[in-house]
């Protein structure tokens, strides 16, 4: 548990950093533009962020910090739920002003706290006489003691308000404000910054034109989400970093959800976490699942049972299998032994993750550039289809090999200086001979250039031959065997070297991209199991209400209720066979026919043992227990009361569900 | 070929839809209760009656529930990673829930929630975090400034663990999106940790992907096939004579209270109703008709006397006034027929 905490603080703390870093540049260009504003109108900045309006909250923090660290210490973030009419607007914008204020200053201001704590009356002017007597005090100070920065930038800092999601704000708020704030734009230099979720025309139709005309727009546009989740998989899958993996199938599953679900990069992170936690809770060997160093420390002490953990691992009975008989029986019953060969295959494992990605890197390197994108544009689709199988088995790969067989040479120059220097980056031993091989054949390619002066020349003598012969049947001749010579050389050097490295590329991949699934201890550090992720995040609870309502057997392993679906079994739980007589029914439901439909089911099956003399008290128990179905029936939404007929209930779903 | 499939299978689902739709006319038999001539059952009888009948399967049941027992350490250790557990699938979560609760809770502060409840409100959840588990006295403006105090009061100590049980999330009285926000902002501090069932069929409906990135759920089928006692015992029931019994009840009541000629007054006004029940148009009495027979009755002398009774009766929400086309009042009793009828009789056996 503690290592997977850490794990997950190391996860997060990458995350941060990269959204932070994502942020960046973009943060530059608005507080730039913050601060050069100068004009009548109120300066409105549109940030245009996408639909995935759950991750936006990192960003718009980041901006304020950003803003507050370098322009103005003045910054108000608004969110639409805290603001339903202009006086809440007003006091939020307010209380916010002067905690800001606190915050930087933090040292002193104790009256401003007592201002804050009272935000009864809070109208737009106490906030300009608060600006003013703020302006004028730090105008003073930070001469004396130089410490905010924004008097640096000019001499009264903006006040900036960010409104997070303008989308939900009602319009007559957002205009009130904008109205009242432009009356004062002279007093109280405001600058607004919108966080739009959808596109820029929403701020059109929300704002009429009288209002919008007071505002000065520039638009800004955000990474898409895409180009996130592709940096966090690179900087979270493929790496050697981290030692917990994600098996194929899970993969897939996550960013299934992320592309047609939600484009949310938290939830995907939240789903890696679950598999980390997951993999940790369910999975005895994952104490090993650490950097390799632990790794071996943890192989020493391992107990008994934890070996046969180890021998009880599918991959590893497969390797066992393949050992010669001595070691066979060495690995199945001497404790000492199998931990030397674990710790062995750990590191074999180890060296294949760190080649794995290198090779894949390369492999995109070529990939990506082919027409039609065989193998997937993204570096993730081709991870997932080296993960999933032997990717030299596919279709796919074939033709991109075709494909890469007729590049020309200037991309296949600046493809193999891209490998080479992705290897060099990584300064792993293995790969010098690779390197080198890359590099000779870009030396090939050198000198192919300059031999292709020669070649024009060779091309150019037959034709000066020809000139010379004028027999008619050296002439035959001569044309024949230029024919010939046509056909048996087709191949130039420059198409030979091609080949030669194609089909180089091609072995590495068949060398370094063979799946996890055929490694031997895979299971320690990959988590397999997608059916556990689908169900925690992406449940559906209605079929699951269908099946135990059509189903029963199911869920209650009684052999009574093993029945073929369709007729109704007067077996099954009472709700069952009152949902099964509704499912018969049209829009609307008469009740007494269903009580009688209901009765004559359950009577069925108490007929043999029931007398006649006790069928008015078994009546009232059938009659009770309808009732309890009924209303459980409208608890979970499946029906609702009528009023369009009197003992009637409406049906609210359709269909067989 | 799967994709056809699953293509199909949504064209299927639309058109039944339109075809589920598409006649106004339903055939359904014209045959009610009224005429089953069977009492009905009020709440307390069908309770006891229901004690009686075996519950079935109990065997099986009891074994799902172990196997869903068996998940409890992982839902601590899931909830202390800052996730929060959703339960569902058919059957009432309520003893299981509250079984997590006192084999693992025993010791932690804990607040537990019936969301089935009809009079629950998330202030009085607020009020119950503030009040008992903050120590705090005092009121605040809204909500909103409640949660306010609350998230602060979190984030300050980090000491203070509260775990949330809430029974049936998408009741009725939690189910709006206020509600629902604020049970989402409290679930999203890490030092609360909330459990809550869920139910109806549409129930995920009402989370949008901010909520759902705030409550951060891991989603739990733990389907039980038990009943819903509990959770149905408020549901006003179509079949339960429980509004009908209810309204009876203090039909009598209150018209006990009144004088003599009140109740004649009343009872006039009923027995016109239900001489005209089979007239679907019939607009109630009109207050010139009903004043004119009142006074044929001796019940009323003057138009003044009529009126403060009237407004007697209004305030007890036994009569509802309905202005007509041409201006005039019509008197109406908003109690369904049959209950008028038993009243009625009621009144002549104690004559």
């Amino acid at each position: 548990q503690q290592i997977q905490e850490d794990l997950n603080k190391q996860l997060f703390d990458n995350l941060v950093s990269f959204l932070r870093r994502s942020h960046s540049e973009f943060q530059e260009e608005t507080t730039e533009w913050t601060c050069r504003m100068k004009s009548r109108e109120i300066p409105t900045a549109a940030l245009v962020l996408g639909v995935n309006v759950t991750d936006h909250d990192l960003t718009f923090r980041s901006v304020s910090e950003v803003i507050q660290n370098n322009i103005t210490p003045y910054v108000a973030l608004l969110e639409a739920k805290d603001c339903p009419g202009i006086k809440n607007l007003m006091q939020k914008l307010m209380g916010q002003l002067m905690n800001c204020y606190i915050d930087v200053e933090s040292l002193e201001d104790e009256d401003y706290i007592q201002v804050s704590q009272n935000r009864i009356r809070c109208s737009m002017s106490s906030v300009i006489n608060w600006y003013e007597s703020v302006t004028k005090k730090t105008d003073s100070e930070t001469r004396s003691k130089k410490r905010t920065s924004s008097s640096r930038h000019c001499q009264s800092p903006p006040v900036v308000v960010i409104f997070k999601d303008t989308e939900s704000f009602t319009t007559k708020v957002l205009q009130d404000f904008i109205v009242i704030s432009s009356q004062h734009i002279r007093e109280l230099p405001l600058v607004l910054i919108f966080g739009i979720a959808t596109s820029p025309m929403i701020i059109h139709s929300l704002l009429p034109r009288s209002v919008s005309s007071l505002l000065c727009i520039e638009l800004f546009q955000s990474l898409s989400c895409k180009e996130h989740l592709s940096t966090i998989i690179d900087k979270l899958l493929l790496t050697t970093q981290f030692p917990f993996k994600l098996g194929e199938k899970v993969l897939q599953v996550l960013i299934n959800i992320f592309l047609y679900h939600d484009f949310s990069v938290q939830n995907f992170i939240k789903g890696f976490q679950l598999c980390t936690v997951e993999h940790f809770y369910s999975q005895p060997l994952s104490v090993l699942c650490c950097q390799l160093v632990d790794a071996k420390r943890r192989i020493n002490s391992l107990s008994h049972d934890q070996c046969e953990n180890i021998r009880r691992l599918p991959s590893f009975r497969r390797y066992v299998e393949s050992q010669v008989s001595e070691k066979q029986i060495a690995l199945l019953t001497a404790d000492n032994y199998l931990k030397e060969t674990t710790q062995k295959l750990l590191e074999d494992l180890h060296v294949y993750h760190e080649n794995y990605v290198l090779v894949l890197r390369c492999l995109h390197v070529f990939t990506s550039s082919l027409p039609k994108y065989p193998l997937g544009k993204q570096i993730r689709e081709l991870h997932c289809a080296c993960l999933e199988n032997r990717v030299w088995e596919t279709e796919e790969y074939e033709s991109s090999l075709q494909l890469a067989r007729m590049l020309n040479k200037s991309d296949l120059v600046t493809m193999l200086q891209q490998c080479v220097e992705i290897f060099v980056s990584s300064s792993v031993k293995e790969f010098d001979k690779t390197v080198e091989k890359l590099k000779e054949f870009l030396t090939q390619f050198q000198k192919l250039e300059a031999e292709a002066f020669q070649e024009q020349d060779v091309s150019v003598s037959p034709q000066k031959e020809l000139q010379k012969r004028t027999d008619l049947y050296h002439l035959q001749k001569t044309l024949l065997e230029l024919k010939e010579s046509r056909r048996s050389k087709k191949l130039t050097k420059f198409e030979m070297l091609r080949f030669e490295v194609v089909d180089y590329i091609d072995s590495l991949v068949r060398r370094y991209l063979v799946p996890a699934d055929h490694k031997t201890l895979h299971e320690i550090v990959y988590f397999n199991t997608a059916s556990v992720l689908r169900e925690h995040l992406n449940a559906a609870p209605r079929i699951a209400l269908h099946t135990a309502l059509n189903n029963p057997y199911c869920y209650l392993k009684n052999q009574a209720l093993k029945s073929d679906g369709g007729s109704i079994s007067n077996k099954a739980p009472d709700i069952c066979i009152v949902y099964k007589l509704h499912l018969e029914c049209g829009r609307l439901i008469n009740l007494v026919d269903w009580l009688e439909a209901f009765s004559t089911v359950v009577t069925a099956v108490e007929g043999p043992n029931a007398d006649a003399a006790s069928s008015d008290q078994v009546d009232d128990t059938i009659h009770a227990r309808f009732i309890r179905a009924v209303s459980e029936l409208e608890l979970l939404g499946f029906i609702k009361p009528s009023k369009q007929k009197t003992d009637h209930v409406a049906r609210l779903t359709w269909g067989g569900c | 070929v799967a994709k056809k499939n699953k293509e199909d299978k949504v064209s299927n689902l639309v058109e039944e839809y339109f075809e589920a739709h598409s006649s106004s006319k339903v055939l359904t038999s014209d045959r009610t209760l009224q005429k089953l001539q069977k009492r009905r059952l009020n709440q307390q009888t069908l309770h006891d009656l229901l004690k009686k009948a075996p519950l079935a399967y109990a065997a099986e049941i009891e074994e799902l529930n172990q196997q869903h027992e068996s998940l409890f350490s992982k839902w601590m250790l899931q909830l202390h990673l800052d996730f929060n557990i959703v339960l569902y699938g058919l059957g009432s979560k309520r003893d299981l829930l509250e079984k997590f609760r006192t084999s693992l809770l025993q010791d932690s502060v804990h607040l537990v929630v019936n969301g089935y409840f009809p009079s629950i409100t998330v202030r009085s959840i607020l009020n119950s975090i503030t009040e008992e588990v903050l120590d705090h006295i005092g009121t605040f403006r809204s909500p909103l400034d409640q949660l306010e105090f609350i998230i602060k009061r979190f984030k300050e100590d980090s000491s203070l663990e509260l775990y949330v049980l809430i029974h049936n999330l998408d009741s009725q009285m939690l189910r709006g999106e206020r509600s629902q926000q604020i049970l989402a902002q409290l679930s999203s501090l890490p030092n609360i940790y909330l459990i809550a069932s869920i139910d109806h069929i549409n129930a995920p409906l009402m989370w949008d992907q901010a909520k759902l990135s705030l409550y951060n759920w891991l989603w739990y089928e733990t389907t039980t096939f038990s009943p819903y006692v509990e959770e149905t015992s408020y549901e006003n029931s179509l079949l339960v004579q429980q509004s009908g019994s209810l309204a009876l009840s203090s039909l009598t009541h209150v018209l006990r209270s009144l004088t003599l000629n009140a109740r004649g007054i009343f009872r006039l006004l009923a027995q016109y109703q239900l001489e005209n029940r089979d007239n679907p148009s019939y607009p109630g009495l009109s207050f010139q008709d009903f004043y004119q027979q009142c006074r044929e009755a001796f019940l009323v002398n003057s138009d003044l006397t009529l009126r403060a009774q009237l407004t007697e009766f209004r305030d007890h929400k036994l009569i509802r006034t309905k202005r007509g086309a041409d201006g005039v009042e019509y008197l109406l009793i908003p109690v369904d027929d049959s209950t008028l009828t038993d009243f009625l009789e009621k009144e002549d056996e104690d004559v």
